[in-house]
């Protein structure tokens, strides 16, 4: 078993024209900045992408937005980037907007196998058009499927040559939904150690869904609102 | 006429010691500077944090720590991590004492629209769906009326919903509102504004009960 590789280019080699991938991260805090950058360099398009956010105008999905590499979009908020509202209101961008616990879940549910569940949220509005509405104990509920994406790129703080990850702080947030969720999970971690470095209580995400694992480089680490004590 | 500062103050008088609270971008983070002293209130940011704290020094900026407005923030002795799953899980389960978020519009059944102006504006609905959804006790703060003048509690939103149903008490710059079966009861004035002005700035049906105090700072 080898899920070691040298870099993000070489573990997203395989990704081709027209996929579905998952990205990691909310705002620009835990995005996998190095995959982004290869699929960037790399031109693949007509990707669908599922994020919770499209990044901003110069960095995160907000770069592979600016090459029009992307297809469709599924995210919960885009408010931060004025590309993807052209891009949308234009109509060239496919773009779904899922409530984000609904889409945190939507994740969860693939990496539980389960295909679908229930959620109060969205009900009487237009997230609810085309859906099964079910009610139980008088309350209404949407029915939501799991996702089904072929990769998923997630951003960790520390993770071991099997697979093993653990994040840091908030910039948990979606990625250990998504690393569970795809047919191949590709994390990018800080910190790159050997098997019995990290605590088992500790791992967020267990190596069993981790396909391949490799050591970012120069990580930017954004902050889209500084903001600080008077 | 209250100010921004001055609409989160009158919603912290709602706080209650031990109460988890999400508080949404805009005034409604506001009201985390208006806890009383000595109150127990835990934050929840949706991202993955209970036990929000204050912004950092400056210098002490932390990019893997932000709140769901994406900025910078701190922890607080006690503080915990959680994936956005188990964020929204504690949120539909119910477990959130008090949700505080904003609103283009609200009706008099208690409908909001917050996340959208067709053709104009789309920024997504976030998490807002989905406490609208779940909360059992929901507070929008906002102006009375939007930037043209016109009133934002109506008989029927005009925009594209967030929630049905689901919005019961309301602080504006002008007064605090009851959203019940009759429709806006209200309940308090903001000091100096009269019931003839918020009847003027209000479209969706207006009603009180005998006096309406004005609202009390201390």
């Amino acid at each position: 078993m080898n899920k070691v590789f040298n870099n993000a280019a070489e573990a997203i080699a395989d990704i081709t024209d027209g996929s579905t991938l998952m990205l990691g991260g909310f705002g620009l805090c835990g995005i996998p900045e190095n995959c982004i950058a290869a699929l960037v360099a790399k031109g693949i398009k007509n990707l669908t992408c599922i994020s919770n956010n499209a990044g901003v105008d110069d960095f995160g999905i907000g770069l592979l937005l600016k090459q029009k590499q992307l297809k469709k979009m599924i995210a919960s908020y885009v408010g931060e980037n004025a590309e993807f509202e052209k891009q949308l209101l234009s109509g060239e961008l496919d773009v779904e907007l899922v409530p984000q616990g609904t889409l945190a879940t939507r994740c969860m549910a693939a990496g539980y196998g389960m295909p679908a569940f229930f959620t109060p949220a969205g009900v009487g509005t237009e997230v609810a058009e085309g859906k099964e509405t079910r009610e139980f104990e008088g309350k209404p509920y949407l029915m939501e499927y799991a996702f089904d994406a072929d990769f998923s790129l997630v951003k960790a703080w520390k993770g071991d040559t099997f697979g093993n990850l653990i994040y840091k702080e908030t910039a948990r947030n979606f990625n250990p939904l998504m690393a569970m969720a795809a047919k191949i999970t590709i994390a990018e971690v800080e910190e790159l150690v050997q098997p019995g470095e990290l605590n088992p209580g500790e791992i967020h995400t267990p190596g069993i869904y981790v396909q391949r694992i490799f050591k970012g480089k120069k990580y930017e680490k954004r902050i889209e609102q500084r903001t600080v004590r008077n | 006429m209250l100010d921004k500062n001055q609409i989160a103050q009158r919603i912290a008088k709602e706080l209650k010691d031990g109460y988890y609270v999400n508080l949404g971008i805009g005034i409604p983070t506001l009201v985390a500077n208006y806890i009383p002293e000595g109150m127990n209130v835990i934050l929840q940011s949706e991202n993955g944090l209970l036990g929000m704290g204050p912004f950092p020094v400056s210098g002490k900026e932390d990019p893997d720590l932000i709140n769901a407005g994406k900025q910078t923030i701190t922890t607080i002795p006690g503080s915990v991590f959680f994936d956005s799953a188990m964020s929204f899980g504690m949120i539909r389960a119910g477990k959130i004492d008090l949700t505080v978020l904003g609103a283009m519009e609200v009706s008099e059944k208690g409908d909001i629209a917050s996340w959208k102006i067709p053709g104009k504006m789309v920024k997504g609905m976030g998490g807002a769906m989905d406490l609208v959804a779940s909360a059992k006790n929901i507070i929008v703060a906002m102006m009375h009326t939007n930037s043209n003048g016109y009133p934002k509690l109506l008989r029927k939103c005009t925009l594209p919903l967030t929630g049905i149903n689901c919005i019961k008490k309301i602080v504006t710059d002008l007064a605090v509102l009851n959203v019940t079966e009759k429709g806006f009861q209200l309940v308090e004035r903001a000091p100096g504004v009269s019931i003839e002005e918020i009847k003027n700035k209000t479209e969706g049906n207006l009603y009180y009960n005998g006096e309406v105090p004005e609202m009390k700072f201390n």
